[in-house]
């Protein structure tokens, strides 16, 4: 859901970073530094620490076991492939979207926003129904086509890939929309004019612009493909070794009470998230550099 | 002066390139993975007719689980809209040891997998806990109450209002606050009269994101919630299980109801932003 804070405020206040003086006494000031602390320390982190923790609570031994086993494996294999898929698409998606939303100027633009941000608005559990609706093959809308062709979507890989692709969709195209729209067009007709080729101009002009941005939408949009778990849960139908993901086999060891083979498998994607944020850090980073 | 009637344009004169490309193919990807998936909610549920879909949606096991999933996720976003103010306010005013840190771990929650933090926060709040052990003598449960549902909650919608709310406070003129302070306002008058109206916007934005989210939320909550029906059950929780058991119509009603709510929230949030904007705009 990262993209979905108004972001429109992010870029355009960075001139404005100046240091500012504060009014407040000094217990004030310690009084709700502490509160913050706390807050900070027992919602946040020690849940990260105690995922590494209790993974390793049995040892090292155990816990390479439960990420080298045979299922896990196969689970981890089912998420890469999921991820392989759903990220191209959903990047070139995303680029496309931003282009024609932040290039240009016409009516109807909040709506689309809007439309490319549902996913986020809705249940993960709804929006694995919504696939189950469509390509189920007992009560599917477009059953009958697919026992016809003997296809099979739902409980079947091509299932998780789309109910991915949908909870994944707005990520991209969030982190890039804001970003381009502060940026204006003057650069991209300066090439234009000079006669640069359409594609020329985005690739030389456009993507430096946004490259960190992009980047970090990429990594979102992989760290959700990976652990998603809601809507894949409902589509995948949890065939162990044929349709489990990783966070669907965390799941089953952790209700089998394999808590230290569950937190293991669940480290490596908690590993997934702390690499997201150290981009997204990174990413924020050098556009505030761009922008001073 | 120009009296030629000007003709209604869709899009304004530009010279970037691609525009009927990239937005065919933009409405193109949104109608087929968006648009008709969302709609077969609705053609679905409306072959149900109005009695049984009101009889579905009005049964005491489905108002329980909305009855838990609306308290639960007001409660949550109503903390995080205190601490999320606070958080917001202290990483923005002040300079501490490992304000760094902080700052950079607050999206934590946007990256971390929900059955990742489900698992884990399970385990710290059950009674022999990390953090349970703590509350278990004042006879206080945590996992497995809506208590519980509350928690993980919190977490996931933790960087909601704080993310909101800085932007604002990073672009705020502290004069005006010291012009209050000079005119002789004590702190707390000028926090009440000139910082809270001035945040108010963004505050309500982030509350209603977090509590979107959370009204929403699955993955967590499942492991801490202890699924019992008509106590802890949320209403995700229960469209999952009418799917489980082959009630598709019912498991489509009741998403219907939980869409409709969505979209409502949808257009409270965007009207909170706009308004945001608008007021950012003035200055």
């Amino acid at each position: 859901m990262a993209g979905s804070i108004p972001l429109k405020t992010k870029y355009s206040n960075e001139i404005n970073a100046r240091k500012k003086p504060s009014g407040d006494s000094k217990l004030v000031r310690i009084v709700l530094i502490a509160i913050a602390v706390l807050f900070f320390v027992i919602m946040l982190l020690v849940p990260l620490i105690s995922v590494f923790v209790k993974a390793f609570e049995q040892g090292t031994k155990v816990y390479l076991a439960a990420i080298s086993d045979p299922i896990a494996l196969s689970a981890i294999k089912l998420t890469l492939l999921t991820i392989a898929i759903v990220v191209p698409v959903n990047t070139i998606f995303g680029i496309i979207a931003a282009w024609a939303v932040s290039k240009f100027k016409f009516k109807g633009k909040n709506i689309l926003i809007t439309i490319i941000d549902l996913p986020f608005a809705i249940s993960p559990v709804v929006a694995g129904l919504i696939f189950v609706l469509l390509f189920s093959t007992s009560h599917g809308l477009l059953a009958p086509v697919l026992n016809e062709l003997g296809l099979k979507i739902i409980f079947a890989p091509p299932g998780i890939i789309l109910a991915t692709l949908f909870v994944t969709l707005p990520f991209v195209a969030r982190e890039l929309i804001p970003l381009m729209e502060s940026q204006g067009t003057a650069e991209e007709e300066a090439a234009l004019t000079l006669g640069a080729s359409g594609f020329k101009t985005f690739w030389l002009i456009t993507l430096p612009n946004i490259k960190w941005a992009l980047l970090y939408g990429i990594m979102l949009t992989a760290a959700r493909a990976a652990g998603e778990f809601g809507a894949v849960s409902v589509v995948s139908g949890h065939i162990r070794g044929l349709t489990n993901t990783v966070p669907l086999h965390v799941e089953i060891l952790y209700n089998e009470y394999k808590f230290s083979a569950a937190f293991a498998v669940a480290s490596l994607l908690t590993v997934i998230a702390i690499i997201n944020l150290i981009i997204k850090n990174i990413s924020d980073w050098k556009i505030s550099q761009q922008f001073k | 002066m120009n009296l030629s009637i000007k003709p209604i344009k869709l899009k304004q004169q530009s010279v970037i390139p691609g525009f009927g490309l990239t937005m065919g193919i933009t409405i193109l990807y949104i109608t087929l993975l968006i648009l008709i998936p969302v709609a077969m909610v609705f053609v679905n549920s409306s072959t149900l007719g109005l009695k049984s879909f009101w009889e579905i949606a009005a049964s005491p096991r489905v108002l329980a689980s909305l009855r838990v999933s609306f308290g639960t996720a007001f409660l949550a976003a109503s903390i995080n809209a205190v601490f999320g103010l606070l958080m917001a306010w202290v990483l923005e005013r002040y300079s501490f040891p490992g304000k760094k840190l902080i700052d950079g771990l607050i999206d934590l929650p946007f990256a971390l997998p929900t059955a990742v933090a489900g698992i884990s926060l399970t385990t710290l709040y059950a009674p022999n806990g990390w953090l349970g052990r703590l509350f278990e003598p004042l006879g206080i449960k945590i996992s497995y109450t809506p208590l519980g549902i509350t928690v993980a909650l919190i977490f996931i919608s933790f960087p909601f209002v704080i993310r909101t709310v800085q932007p604002v406070l990073h672009s705020f003129d502290t004069e005006v606050e010291e012009a209050a302070a000079c005119l002789g306002a004590s702190r707390f008058q000028t926090f009440r009269k000139i910082i809270i109206p001035e945040l108010l916007p963004a505050l309500i934005t982030g509350f209603a994101l977090s509590f979107a989210r959370a009204l929403g939320e699955y993955g967590s909550v499942v492991f801490i919630s202890g699924n019992m029906p008509m106590k802890t059950e949320i209403t995700p929780l229960l469209i999952r299980t009418k799917l489980e058991q082959y009630d598709y119509s019912g498991g489509t009603a009741v998403a219907a109801i939980m869409l409709i709510i969505s979209f409502a929230m949808l257009l409270v949030i965007n009207l909170f932003q706009w308004w945001a904007g608008n007021r950012h705009k003035m200055r």
